[in-house]
């Protein structure tokens, strides 16, 4: 670690640690209620237990980002960070906002929980990812807000670099856009149509400059390639994710009442979003390749490599899968979607989380570049048991997506909803089962940053 | 040193002679470009749907009572199990066309009804609405189904 106030960071990734955990569990719980039923009801219902697990993802891949933002901006700016107390503050006050919601989540009925909140004064709540009460979400700007302050006042005393830059323009365009999260209206088609303007363009758009930095930031890092290649690429990178994710968000306005000119031109440009995916495959192992050291942390590299493929995979193909108009009317809303939302944000975003927490842990721990090989062995087994058991995961709700659209929707004489899910219940078995292989794969995870081993690998 | 790898090593250094022509400011340039442009194009879109939308959402037939059933819809996160035009959660049916599906009286009753408490079913919560409100949610599914969706979903199932 270059400079002191890079290890605000370290609260960051161990709160985000915590939360991923958290978010499995969750996970687990609504995979158990697919194939029974009443699993804990009524003390939790589904629809509970299901924001726990989505609102936690985004919280820990928001801590996430913070953290690698704290950790990577005084590196890159070569300047201590503007103000480690901030940060350390933002945390506290993010993370007590984190834990009071989901704790009204999980301890009052969620129309109490409005009332209490006073949802009637400004309505945000109750929409998909968005179930925050308004008070948090103003806590979520504000938290932001002070973030972003703090980042840009550190890089404008220090070295300015592509990958500060980008970074700072996918955290501005994640601040920006969730504003539209306060946009509500009573007409249904237009809420659901500025609803997409946070959760596509954050993930389909912003976020994966973040993403990009960041990978950027760890392949200059540990394989000592010229900054002036891996920056040129950057931005190609992320040229075409913008280019082609901004009129991709498309693909959601095929059936929610907007015009149908939108059918064409989301299918188009969706269909190019797997693009930047390939390329970032294309590129990290072209980096990795022409590396000039051998990076004593293998196990941060592999996070890097593997989450430029797995990104692909999750977003690109598994994206692409669904996206041509004619496809997605058969496929909308069934379990293809979420086949696709594990692996895209398994892939791309907690893979590139772990991959910065990877790098920057040892090194906030005071090693002199990474842990020792046996907590380096640990990790790389966690690594490929979470991504091994999330393609099956993938695949068998891809099993599940295909019988339903062909049961449900295909069929001459289709079946209900509800006749229809149990035929799908030998998917949803197995999908629990590859869930709880993915938390032993957790488990190896955490124990990994406590294996001390005898020796420790030199930088 | 393999025959692939030669080819490997060949093929690389075209690359790296080619990317060698193509620099890091023309990189720039397309990202800041191609952005640029392509959120004004985005905008533009914007624009022309907002002024297409009255024709296929009716938003004439938005009433208090539609607009105050939307609201006990997103606060009982009714959205959480179901799908409202294909958006939400999987576990329970989509909703957009229940209205057409099973008609009002059905609606109520069923919340009404609810938890089935079948042992190993999937279990509705019971909301407590009163009539007023479940009127209101009547109300807003049926402005719903009446979106023009482009013919989704395939069929009355959902």
């Amino acid at each position: 670690m270059k400079y002191a106030s890079q290890a605000v960071a370290k609260p960051y990734f161990i709160f985000a640690i915590m939360l991923f955990v958290g978010q499995i569990l969750f996970g687990l719980i609504i995979g158990m209620q697919y194939v029974i039923g009443d699993f804990l009801f009524p003390e939790i219902p589904f629809n509970v237990a299901r924001m726990v697990h989505t609102n936690l993802l985004i919280v820990w891949l928001l801590f996430g980002f913070m953290g690698a933002s704290y950790f990577l901006v005084p590196e890159e700016s070569e300047t201590e960070l503007y103000s480690p107390l901030l940060a350390k503050i933002l945390f506290w006050v993010f993370a007590a906002a984190g834990v009071a919601t989901i704790l009204g989540y999980l301890l009052v009925p969620y129309a109490r929980l409005a009332e209490m909140t006073g949802n009637d004064l400004l309505p945000t709540m109750g929409r998909e990812f968005l179930e925050q009460p308004t008070i948090t979400k103003i806590g979520i700007v504000i938290v932001c807000l002070g973030f972003l302050f703090n980042i840009v006042m550190t890089v404008l005393k220090g070295r300015k670099t592509v990958v500060t830059m980008i970074l700072i323009m996918g955290l501005a365009g994640l601040s920006l856009l969730f504003l539209f999260s306060f946009v509500n209206p009573d007409n249904l088609v237009l809420d659901k149509f500025y609803w997409w303007w946070v959760v596509h363009l954050w993930v389909e758009g912003v976020w994966e400059l973040i993403l990009a930095s960041i990978l950027a930031f760890i392949l200059i890092k540990t394989t000592g390639v010229d900054r002036e290649i891996i920056e040129k690429w950057l931005y190609v990178i992320i040229a075409m994710a913008l280019i082609t994710g901004i009129i991709g968000t498309g693909h959601h306005y095929f059936w929610i009442g907007t015009p149908e000119y939108w059918q064409l031109w989301g299918s188009i440009f969706s269909a190019m979003e797997p693009i930047p995916f390939f390329m970032m495959t294309v590129y990290a192992f072209n980096i990795y390749n022409q590396r000039k050291r051998e990076h004593p942390n293998k196990a941060a590299v592999l996070w890097a490599l593997g989450t430029s493929v797995m990104a692909f995979l999750g977003a690109g193909v598994w994206g692409f899968l669904h996206t041509l108009a004619p496809v997605n009317y058969y496929t909308h809303g069934t379990q293809i979607t979420a086949a696709h939302g594990h692996m895209a944000f398994y892939g791309a975003y907690v893979m590139i989380v772990l991959a910065i927490i990877s790098y920057a842990m040892p090194l906030i721990r005071g090693k002199a570049a990474a842990n020792s090989n046996q907590a380096q062995v640990w990790e790389m087994w966690s690594f490929w048991l979470m991504t091994v058991s999330m393609v099956f995961i993938t695949l068998f709700l891809t099993g599940a997506g295909i019988l339903q659209t062909w049961l449900q929707r295909v069929s001459d004489t289709p079946m209900s909803f509800m006749a229809t899910q149990d035929q799908l219940q030998i998917f949803y078995w197995l999908r629990e089962i590859a869930g709880a292989v993915f938390l032993i794969g957790l488990v190896v995870y955490l124990i990994s940053f406590f294996i001390k081993g005898d020796e420790e690998a030199s930088a | 040193m393999t025959e692939t790898q030669q080819n490997g090593t060949t093929i690389f250094k075209e690359v790296t002679i080619m990317s060698e022509r193509f620099t890091k400011s023309m990189a720039r340039n397309i990202f800041y470009g191609g952005s640029l442009f392509f959120v004004l194009v985005f905008l533009g879109m914007t624009l022309d749907t907002q002024r297409k939308l009255p024709k296929r959402d009716h938003r004439e037939n938005i009433t208090e009572q539609v607009a105050h059933g939307k609201r006990i819809w997103e606060e009982n996160d009714c959205v959480g199990c179901h799908s409202l035009l294909g958006e939400g959660a999987y576990f329970a049916p989509e909703l957009g066309n229940v209205y057409p599906r099973r008609g009002g009286p059905f609606i109520k009753a069923w919340m009404q009804a609810m938890p089935t408490n079948t042992p190993g079913r999937r279990q509705m919560p019971q909301f407590n609405l009163s009539e007023e409100e479940l009127d209101a949610i009547v109300a807003f599914l049926k402005w719903t189904s009446e979106i023009n969706t482009a013919n989704w979903p395939p069929n009355k199932e959902g």
